[in-house]
């Protein structure tokens, strides 16, 4: 047994009242901060005053539609009750359900199989200690979801699991087993941005005030 | 050193943290009840209880079980008394009796949660567990002869 099966466990001045020639200088000086502000808040994406950029933002929630679409995202983001596996997102093998609380069913738990760590080697169970898919009451369904369709859900807190804007983007930027989707184990693809590329969109997409595809 | 209890009884040993469970209890603690059978959770073979729910052995390493319980086939009851045993020495349910030690352990993880089951809830319960020999009808009958015994033996 040992010798057939054994696995591998390696191991950002001013001046009061001045002569008129003065104040042409402090004019230009006035006109070069205005121009330094701008390009401050230009660099930011948050001027105060501005009107959020809707088409940016569009823009930016296809770049993390992407993402959300990809296997290592969606997988556990099923339309049905079953998980999927690979990166053609088939049905996971072995009969698995989603559960009550989206560990699975009786003997057929997820850390039945996948534990606090991915397994070396191809095709072993990859693992994270919160691997599950959402509960039944909230399945947060990715796969089959237009880009407008779920960019309106993944907003909306009666559907994401009662998540402010922020909070979403403290989930996707900081989540442990959201950020196993970047660090998914032996043979299989990474989501097509990084997830600093992701946060980065995702910001975007907050900032130019959530706005959806149609 | 890696101590935990094994059917009750306290057992340490002296394995790298990253040892698949399956292999401590069969090579180190000499209990071979439990089988290999692919090494990657794909079959279940290998499952045990640990704190009374099924993992595949195969894959845990043995430092998720530092200081827990583990259940094997052999511990599930101390004279064959547990219904399932009842059940499938019975129903004559093992062909060449490899995947059997297994198929018992998720059945009972089955039966704690449901005391009779539909046909539905064994394909849920039990399709992580492979029989080469074919032998899935007389499993399913077997599990619901384990909850007919188990009902008679449940006090009234």
């Amino acid at each position: 047994m040992t010798a057939n099966g054994r696995l591998e466990h390696p191991k950002p001045t001013q001046g009061r009242g001045k002569p008129a020639p003065l104040l042409l200088a402090s004019g230009l000086i006035v006109a070069v901060l205005i121009a330094l502000g701008a390009s401050v808040w230009a660099g930011t994406g948050a001027k105060p005053d501005a009107k959020p950029d809707a088409e940016a933002s569009r823009a930016a929630f296809l770049q993390v539609y992407r993402v959300l679409t990809s296997p290592r995202c969606q997988n556990c983001h099923p339309a049905g009750d079953a998980p999927l596996q690979g990166d053609d997102s088939h049905v996971h093998i072995q009969n698995v359900k989603r559960g009550p609380d989206g560990h699975g069913l009786y003997g057929m738990r997820c850390d039945t199989c996948h534990q606090a760590a991915n397994l070396p080697g191809v095709h072993m169970p990859p693992g994270n200690p919160k691997w599950s898919l959402p509960p039944a009451k909230m399945k947060m369904v990715f796969v089959g979801r237009p880009a407008g369709e779920l960019c309106r859900q993944i907003k909306d807190p009666k559907q994401n699991g009662g998540r402010s804007l922020e909070a979403l983007m403290d989930h996707i930027a900081n989540d442990d087993l959201v950020g196993w989707g970047w660090n998914p184990g032996d043979g299989r693809t990474l989501p097509p941005l990084t997830r600093a590329e992701t946060v980065a969109q995702l910001k975007i997409w907050i900032d130019g005030g959530a706005a959806c595809p149609k | 050193m890696t101590s935990f209890f094994v059917n009750g009884k306290r057992v340490e040993v002296d394995v790298d943290p990253s040892t698949p469970l399956l292999w401590v209890l069969r090579d180190s603690l000499g209990m071979t009840g439990t089988k290999f059978g692919c090494g990657m959770a794909l079959c279940g073979a290998c499952t045990v209880h640990l704190e009374g729910k099924a993992i595949r052995s195969c894959v845990a390493p043995v430092s998720r079980v530092d200081g827990k319980h583990v259940t094997t086939i052999e511990g599930l009851s101390e004279n064959l008394t547990h219904p399932l045993q009842k059940a499938w020495i019975e129903m004559d349910v093992p062909q060449c009796g490899y995947c059997q030690s297994g198929q018992i352990m998720s059945a009972a993880v089955l039966l704690a949660a449901t005391l009779k089951p539909t046909d539905t809830e064994i394909d849920e319960a039990m399709g992580g567990n492979i029989c080469r020999c074919g032998t899935y009808p007389r499993i399913r009958k077997a599990i619901h002869r384990a909850a007919e015994l188990a009902g008679e033996r449940r006090p009234k």
